[in-house]
């Protein structure tokens, strides 16, 4: 007689649940998605380009729901609420009074963004003109066109890295690594859009470590002639016709800097979702201290959180890339496959010194 | 002797083993939240006193932190302690005791 197939309920339908949910349904298990909004592909829906090739993030979101199978099982507009273990089975139950029993918990949770209006110096929600990359990544998405308050084509364009990251100010000491090569792509997008344009960008360090990210920056600056201005920004004010006049140290020319802007976007990074800190309560798992859930080894164990069956996958467990994340999920899901397997688990690495 | 009218200059580089850093030093063991400094200048944007001065708190830690002391006197006296650059510092740096510390360094210096 064949044995009944384990299955598998993944929480969050992100890249990094469908990704994972995919591959463990090829690799022979049933496969539940539970998913909090009313469609798939989490996050990567409000993208319009992805960096560094600036291909449609649509190319990738359908990628990712068509190779999705039918019989992978999916619940939208879900919640977790309760979770009971019982020996080697996980008992889900969810806000639509649905239930489920499973063998592994994946959770692909994600991340949210920074609230730029907790920055009050930058002016978001404050003055008209001040804007997060996500508010322009949706203009582009949505194909408006890219005007100021008032009306008007933007002469120039300030761009302001690190807005809710690396800031102890807002509890956030981490780098959300993937903002300035976020900044660098929007800054071509918009010089693009309007060529007589000009652009500034306001860093700290300029961290672009992934593949192509560099070629990405030297672009912006030869074709785009994107100023980059090392200074983290300080204060924005309004000017009377809604402008805004930005007050910051040009660290590398050894003095104080005063800008006027049309438009400000600030780059927001990456906050933990809320059920990071929610379902680590519920299920009795680790979160880092600033709050992403936290790998049983960083280096060797990166998708276990310590709790036999339970999974974690994507930026869940702190700022992620697309690569980065789909990897993740991939490695997650040979991680669940061989966790199911009953295949002995490695001792703890020894720690040397 | 002959007067050819030519002077011998300090050369402009930074001299980082003949320079006194121990002020410094001094420094950092009082206030060690300065060792978290990134040299973001949110401090000198904020500043009310570099608008008006070549005050220029990042530069002048800098020059500290490398024992060019010379103008750190004249630079030092120029702030006001409002505390805006405290306010706006993302590593969370007192900067206010890093000035006092600076001054009360001095004083002992001289």
């Amino acid at each position: 007689m064949m044995e009944e197939k384990k299955h598998i309920a993944i929480i969050g339908g992100g890249p990094a649940g469908l990704e994972s949910a995919e591959n463990l349904f090829d690799l022979g298990y049933k496969v539940t998605i539970i998913e909090l909004s009313d469609s798939l592909g989490g996050k990567l829906n409000n993208w319009h380009r992805l960096f560094p090739d600036r291909r449609l993030s649509k190319e990738i979101l359908n990628h990712l729901k068509n190779k999705l199978n039918r019989n992978i099982q999916i619940f939208y507009n879900s919640t977790v609420i309760k979770t009971t273990r019982k020996e080697d089975k996980f008992f889900i139950e969810l806000n639509n009074s649905s239930s489920l029993e499973c063998d592994a918990v994946l959770l692909t949770v994600g991340f949210d963004l920074f609230n730029a209006s907790i920055k009050e110096e930058y002016g978001y929600g404050i003055y008209d003109n001040v804007i997060t990359s996500a508010d322009l990544e949706y203009l582009f998405h949505a194909n408006k066109p890219l005007l100021t308050k008032q009306g008007k084509t933007p002469e120039k364009v300030a761009f302001i890295h690190c807005v809710g990251s690396r800031d102890e100010k807002v509890g956030n000491i981490y780098c959300s690594s993937v903002c300035c090569v976020t900044g660098v792509k929007q800054a071509m997008e918009v010089k693009q859009l309007l060529p007589h344009s000009e652009i500034l960008m306001f860093y700290m360090d300029i961290r672009m470590y992934g593949r192509f990210y560099e070629d990405l920056y030297l672009e912006a600056q030869e074709k785009y002639h994107v100023q980059f201005i090392r200074g983290r920004l300080s204060e924005t004010a309004e000017n009377i016709d809604g402008s805004l006049i930005l007050k910051a140290d040009d660290t590398l020319a050894g003095c104080p800097i005063k800008v006027n802007a049309d438009l400000v976007v600030l780059l927001v990074g990456y906050v933990p979702s809320k059920y990071c800190s929610s379902l680590s309560k519920m299920l009795h798992i680790k979160c880092e201290k600033d709050g992403f859930f936290a790998p049983c080894d960083t280096h060797t164990d990166r998708n276990f959180t310590g709790s036999p069956g339970i999974f974690i996958a994507g930026a869940c467990t702190g700022p992620k890339n697309l690569e980065a994340t789909l990897a993740d999920a991939r490695s997650a899901s040979i991680t669940i496959h061989k966790y199911l397997l009953h295949v002995p688990v490695l001792e703890q690495i020894n720690k040397v010194g | 002797m002959n007067s050819f009218g030519f002077s011998i200059n300090k050369d402009n580089v930074i001299d980082y083993e003949n320079n006194d850093r121990s002020l410094a030093e001094i420094v950092l063991a009082r206030e060690p939240s300065l060792y978290r400094c990134i040299q973001c200048g949110s401090c000198t944007g904020a500043c009310s006193a570099g608008a008006f001065t070549d005050y220029n708190f990042r530069k002048m830690h800098l020059l500290m932190r490398r024992g060019e002391i010379r103008l750190l006197q004249q630079s030092v006296d120029k702030c006001m302690l409002c505390g805006k650059c405290q306010l706006v510092c993302p590593r969370g740096i007192n900067t206010r005791n890093v000035i006092r510390q600076i001054r009360l360094a001095l004083l002992k210096l001289n």
